[in-house]
């Protein structure tokens, strides 16, 4: 279990003497898929741009990979209370990558005005902010108009970007001429982007971490294919394989190569968590003794193994391991034939066919469908597989046209920010595949997750998610498959590039290569 | 013609070839009672690495051998009814327009040139994306696809057929139009339909298995394209995932080929072909 460190931090623990001595030189290969469409943090936020971007643009914290702040372009940081105040201490001699100062006031320029506009998932945080202020050019602060617990966790590189308010205020910060050209305060410059080939940063020299970083360049290359991709890397040509850029069957294969490493780390922050949607509203999926007998049918753990190569961690509820307030106290589905066989004879299933529908992002999504057909049929429940591409998958999970369907997706750190919105009646509409698609209702717990959500101390907001889990997990309104992971792939002689719960997004700052 | 058949020692490897495909089609369900998709044990074992599973074991650790028999039925069932289908629109449309001529030929003709000039694969591609694939819909999906040539070979006999004397013969002692082209024209036209037809279904089959390669197939159906299409991405390590259904397929494949063949050659025997004697 654990909880938020709210304790001001000092920048001198957080700095002390580095253990190993690092190397300071060289240059970085990563892949990058697919290409971004652009580097601005602040306009795009897709999974290449935080990618590349990350090393440009900072925020006021970073995070470890037990989700505990840390400080960043913000040296200390204080939380009153009541939960209401968020007063942040910046560092000093921060320079934007064109000379000028960095201060408070881009602070606040990218959060109340830029970010506001541009940045859904932030927007829907920035709501419970009454006022952002800078009272002195190195203090900014945020009042809050009710207490919001998952609030620290808002202040991510993806999720907060600080932009150069001299370079945006007052334009079109869509069409603006400096986005082909991003400048930021992080640890690399942009230098040159050849489209479809690579994106070359340089090391910012001016960076305000003596020290740091220890590359001299970072080059991001674009290779569209999955089998070229692996091929670079068993050639030399590039030195890093973000997760999910090779198939998962060509994992081993890599990893087994002279002076190469696997970890599974860097995914704590976005954790996502792969289920398959139950259809509450209708057939034998609206009965919770089916919904149960799935789980009980499903051997999770060995789809793990085989489907996934051993990868990721069989989900016990609807909040994963690494995000903040989880809890394992709940009911374990372990693979169980007998009792499911149970729980269909005890509802009196009458053999009424039920449709798969497997994510469409390829082989190991459809092995896994497979697998879960399976599973299904050995408990004697009738199972079919529906395809789809992934326009008939938007379309059949946005308009509730499935029986059970695969899907994933981030839970930013808090249940908050990525978990409550797919289990809330409020959150039931058709057209989007990404609120409570299921149709799950359940009032009284509606109440609980709205409330643990405003509560003021970590320690009622863990007691209060561990009640709505052991509660949510017995009504099984979707079947949880498990924790995904995406390894990253690297050159051992490769330090420290691994660090943080984003992973690679801000590896490179740390990152250094043993000659 | 039986004899000329039985001579003809390509075609009957043919056909012991083809019988013993479907006849593994047929007892698949007896010696693999659990199905292709049952995951038997642990996944990329290769062939004879651990006993009872001489064809090793695919990505999820289920039965090779028992998926390539699986992977027989859906072949041979989609080989023969979409060739049945296909034949059933062809020769009927080929056979009033040679019959009738004039304007049911022109317009028979046209709307045949009509579907020639789309490439069959890119069209069954299409057709199978638009109704959701299924076994039913891959079939007329193939089907629609390759009745054309049908038509015009049905065609093309028909118009030679009816300027014979037996046909005036008819024609004099007053049987209807309907009657002579059903009784008199469409029999002689049967042994170029057999020999294209036997020639469809090998067709049939490798556009199913591209199709099901492509992850256009019956994803509730084993089939050998489905596996190959499977494999693809670990043909590296895992050899014998993709060269166990693609033999198969040969296998079928050329067995039709050489009973064409050979029905081609005991149908005319006048025809003395190349390279014989």
């Amino acid at each position: 279990m654990k909880y938020l460190k709210v304790t001001t931090f000092l920048i001198a623990a957080a700095l002390a003497s580095p253990v190993a001595a690092q190397e300071a030189g060289g240059r970085l290969d990563i892949v990058v898929q697919p290409e971004p469409p652009g580097l601005m943090l602040g306009l795009v936020q897709n999974g290449p741009t935080q990618l590349v971007a990350g090393d440009i643009y900072e925020s006021l914290l970073r995070y470890d990979s037990d989700l505990n702040p840390m400080p960043s372009l913000a040296k200390s940081w204080e939380i009153s209370d009541d939960g209401l105040t968020y007063t942040f201490k910046l560092n000093e001699g921060v320079k934007w990558h064109d000379g000028e100062d960095f201060t408070a006031d881009d602070v606040v320029f990218s959060a109340d005005v830029f970010l506001r506009e541009t940045h859904a998932r932030l927007r829907a945080s920035l709501a419970y902010v009454k006022s952002i202020t800078a009272p002195d050019p190195m203090t900014v602060v945020f009042k809050l108009k009710e207490p919001f617990g998952p609030f620290i966790n808002a202040f991510e590189n993806g999720t907060m970007p600080i932009v150069p308010k001299h370079i945006y205020e007052g334009t079109d910060f869509a069409n603006n001429p400096a986005n082909a050209t991003p400048i930021g305060t992080g640890p690399f410059k942009f230098k040159e982007w050849v489209k479809g080939s690579h994106i070359h940063l340089v090391k910012n020299e001016d960076y305000y971490v003596d020290g740091l970083p220890y590359l001299d360049e970072v080059f991001y290359r674009v290779i569209p294919d999955a089998a070229a991709r692996a091929v670079a890397f068993e050639t030399g040509e590039v030195d890093v394989l973000p997760g999910g850029s090779v198939e998962n069957w060509d994992i081993p294969r890599l990893a087994e190569m002279d002076g190469v490493c696997v970890t599974e780390k860097g995914w704590e922050f976005l954790a996502p968590l792969a289920w398959m949607w139950l259809n509450n509203r209708e057939g034998p999926t609206a009965n919770e003794k089916f919904r149960q007998a799935v789980m009980y049918a499903m051997d999770r753990e060995f789809m793990r193994d085989v489907v996934w190569n051993g990868f990721g961690k069989v989900a016990t509820g609807p909040i994963a391991s690494s995000t903040n307030f989880y809890s394992d106290d709940v009911t374990i589905y372990d693979h169980n034939p007998d009792k499911a066989k149970e729980l269909l004879a005890e509802m009196g299933y009458d053999g009424e066919p039920v449709r798969i529908l497997p994510l469409p992002y390829g082989e190991t999504w459809q092995r896994w469908a497979e697998a879960v057909r399976q599973n299904l049929s050995e408990v004697g429940i009738n199972a079919e597989i529906d395809s789809s591409d992934v326009a008939g998958w938007n379309e059949k999970t946005s308009q509730w046209d499935y029986d059970m369907a695969f899907t994933y997706l981030y839970q930013y750190g808090d249940p908050a920010l990525g978990v409550s919105r797919n289990y809330t009646a409020d959150r039931i509409k058709k057209g989007s595949p990404w609120n409570n698609v299921e149709g799950y209702e359940n009032l009284a717990l509606d109440e609980k997750w709205a409330a643990a959500a405003t509560m003021v101390t970590p320690e009622e907001r863990e007691a209060a998610y561990a009640e709505i889990q052991k509660e949510i997990v017995d009504d099984v309104p979707v079947a949880w498959m498990q924790e995904l992971t995406f390894p990253t792939i690297y050159r051992c002689n490769v330090n420290d590039l691994v660090t943080t719960a984003i992973g690679i997004n801000d590896g490179p700052r740390n990152a250094w290569i043993k000659k | 013609m039986w004899k000329r058949f039985r001579s003809n020692m390509g075609a009957m490897i043919g056909v012991v070839l083809l019988i013993s495909v479907i006849v593994i089609a047929l007892i698949a369900p007896l010696i693999f009672s659990d199905g292709p998709w049952q995951m038997v044990q642990r996944p990329f074992l290769a062939p004879f690495a651990v006993d009872g599973l001489p064809l090793g074991t695919d990505t999820l650790g289920r039965n090779v051998a028992a998926q390539l028999a699986y992977g027989a039925r859906v072949s041979l069932l989609v080989g023969l009814v979409s060739t049945v289908v296909a034949l059933l629109i062809g020769v009927p449309l080929g056979a009033l327009a040679g019959f009738y001529g004039g304007y049911v030929d022109e317009g028979a003709m046209r709307f045949t040139e009509f579907f020639q000039t789309i490439p069959n694969f890119a069209l069954a591609i299409v057709l199978v994306a638009i109704f959701e694939p299924t076994l039913t819909s891959i079939t007329i999906a193939i089907a629609i696809v390759s009745w054309p040539p049908v038509a015009r070979l049905v065609r093309a006999e028909v118009m030679s057929v009816r300027t014979r004397e037996f046909v005036d013969a008819a024609r004099l002692a007053g049987l209807s139009k309907p009657r002579i082209l059903i009784q008199q024209v469409l029999p002689n036209t049967v042994s170029p339909i057999i020999v294209m037809a036997s020639l469809m279904v090998a067709t049939a089959i490798l556009l199913e298995s591209s199709l099901s390669f492509l992850g256009l197939g019956d994803p509730n159906s084993m089939s050998w394209g489905y596996m190959i299409g499977a494999a693809r991405t670990v043909i590296r390590t895992s050899w014998w995932l993709s060269f166990f259904p693609g033999i198969a397929i040969v296998i079928t494949v050329l067995a039709l080929n050489l009973i064409g063949e050979g029905l081609n050659d005991a149908f005319n025997p006048h025809l003395s072909r190349k390279g014989k004697a």
